[in-house]
């Protein structure tokens, strides 16, 4: 057993907040909200402070911000229909290309590993990829209607081109580049859930996946790429994944968020009981058919649902969760 | 089914009695939880989007489809549209919960749900009504954000 021990609660939002973002220094952290506004967080002393406030890019709720691994650029998904892409290169954070092509409320913005590409999607039921074309420049590589229902979140792959997206439709599915002809196209539909996928995330090599669900459950799923050892049929030569682990009965109601830690292998969940759960794996999980027992769980680790939870990137054991009740925290896990 | 879906000529019912205040009600020193009734008079005003009538009188909330469970904070509504193609459900139901939401301490958990059996797309309205992202969404709406309010105003 473990324990989330609090260090810090954060407060400067007005009302809900959506999202919580760490640079990839893990020195630093965004959040976003229904006041419409980012406000980017450091620390100095001892104390956490919003060193900027960003406000004139969105016109509603921004759901979600996000880093370029550079760690120059920040996005921001906001239910007016754009995405904001801010840049820090001359000091202080401006809006540097506003996106825009979404019908409707866009919920989600992830960078790829190489920093080259961008992905979102929206209510409207599409992924959009976009391309850096020149320093402030975005180009559309590519729309995808592979859903039939809104699109909640869009992860890329940690070392490869490879996109995943999540949807009110209850599927996951995997998107790669075509090498012949340049197009993307969705590669795999991961069925199993049984109400919306809220959010995913996957571990430090990619080669598995954990979501959370309005169902209630974790997912765990592992790639089989062609050839696999296990001799699991790959139809059209493309990489099969298969949920390996299904976590039922630690949640009472639906889980907005999951965080894989790169560093730990410890994945944590926000949920809309007000908890926060951590999982371990077990010691003797097996490959094909790994089990994972929760090792923590803040009951009232906020006043209301908690809608985001991220490990630090680079500072082990360090957790931040937001909520609807206003507030960020910061949280060490100590085993 | 008749061609025209919508319910030109809903049953109609009587109201409810306000409730009676009770001594210990007044008294400071009694803790006074959440019941069934005090739900009840939140949303039983709440105005018909299509009748000028209130969702009371159309039978639409009762009271004994409310569950409260004041220790757990959690409210569950089942709500009943007039007919089975109502298409206001999701309306009705959106209105109910905004309702809620602007009354109740945040510490409830609001489930609104469709009484089961009596609508087309039951569980379509269900997922709809239980997924806050899109109804933070919806009330952004001006338009939608305006006819909600009318139903949930009060009429004096």
């Amino acid at each position: 057993m473990g324990k989330l021990a609090l260090e810090h609660t954060l407060q400067g939002h007005k009302g809900r907040i959506w999202g919580v973002s760490w640079h990839p220094k893990g020195n630093a952290f965004a959040s976003c909200g229904e006041d419409k506004t980012i406000r980017i967080w450091s620390l100095s002393g001892s104390t956490w402070t919003t060193k900027t406030i960003l406000s004139d890019g969105h016109k509603r709720t921004i759901r979600e911000i996000s880093w370029s691994p550079c760690g120059q650029y920040l996005t921001s998904a906001s239910f007016d229909g754009t995405t904001a892409i801010w840049s820090k290169t001359s000091g202080e954070f401006e809006c540097i290309a506003t996106l825009e092509g979404h019908e409707n409320e866009v919920k989600s913005v992830s960078w790829s590993h190489s920093g080259s590409l961008l992905a979102t999607c929206s209510r409207d039921k599409s992924v959009w990829i976009w391309e850096l074309a020149g320093d402030d420049e975005f180009d559309c590589a590519a729309v995808l209607n592979s859903h039939t229902q809104d699109v909640k979140r869009v992860v890329w792959h940690p070392k490869k081109e490879i996109l995943a997206s999540a949807s009110y439709d209850n599927t996951i599915k995997m998107y790669a580049e075509n090498a012949a002809d340049n197009d993307w196209y969705s590669t795999a539909t991961l069925e199993s859930h049984t109400s919306t996928v809220w959010s995913i995330d996957f571990d430090a090599d990619g080669e598995r996946l954990v979501s959370c669900s309005d169902d209630k459950t974790l997912k765990i799923w592992r790639a089989y790429p062609p050839g696999n050892e296990e001799g699991i049929f790959t139809p059209d030569n493309e990489t099969v994944w298969k949920c390996v682990c299904t976590i039922s009965g630690e949640h009472s109601r639906v889980i907005y968020d999951v965080s894989w830690c790169k560093k730990t292998g410890l994945i944590a969940t926000a949920c809309g009981d007000d908890a926060i759960r951590i999982f371990k794996e077990d010691a003797n999980s097996q490959k094909n058919e790994p089990t994972f027992s929760m090792i923590t769980s803040e009951d009232k680790a906020h006043l209301q649902d908690v809608n985001a939870v991220k490990w630090n990137p680079s500072q082990e054991g360090q957790l931040i969760s937001c909520s609807d009740d206003g507030t960020i925290k910061l949280w060490k896990f100590i085993e | 089914m008749p061609a025209e879906i919508e319910n030109i000529n809903p049953n109609v019912y009587g109201k409810r009695k306000e409730r009676e205040v009770t001594a210990n009600e007044e008294d400071e020193n009694v803790p006074d939880p959440f019941d069934t009734r005090e739900i009840f008079d939140l949303i039983r005003n709440i105005n018909d989007p299509e009748h000028p009538l209130t969702l009371e009188e159309l039978h639409v909330v009762q009271e004994d489809l409310i569950d409260v469970n004041d220790g757990k904070n959690e409210i569950n509504i089942k709500f009943t549209p007039t007919i089975p193609h109502c298409s206001m459900a999701t309306l009705i139901g959106l209105s109910i919960r905004v309702k809620l939401l602007r009354s109740l301490p945040p510490r409830f958990k609001v489930n609104v749900e469709i009484t089961p059996g009596t609508h087309s797309s039951e569980n379509a309205v269900n997922k709809q009504l239980a997924d806050k992202e899109r109804i933070a969404a919806a009330l952004e709406n001006k338009h939608l954000a305006d006819v909600i309010n009318q139903c949930i105003s009060s009429k004096v």
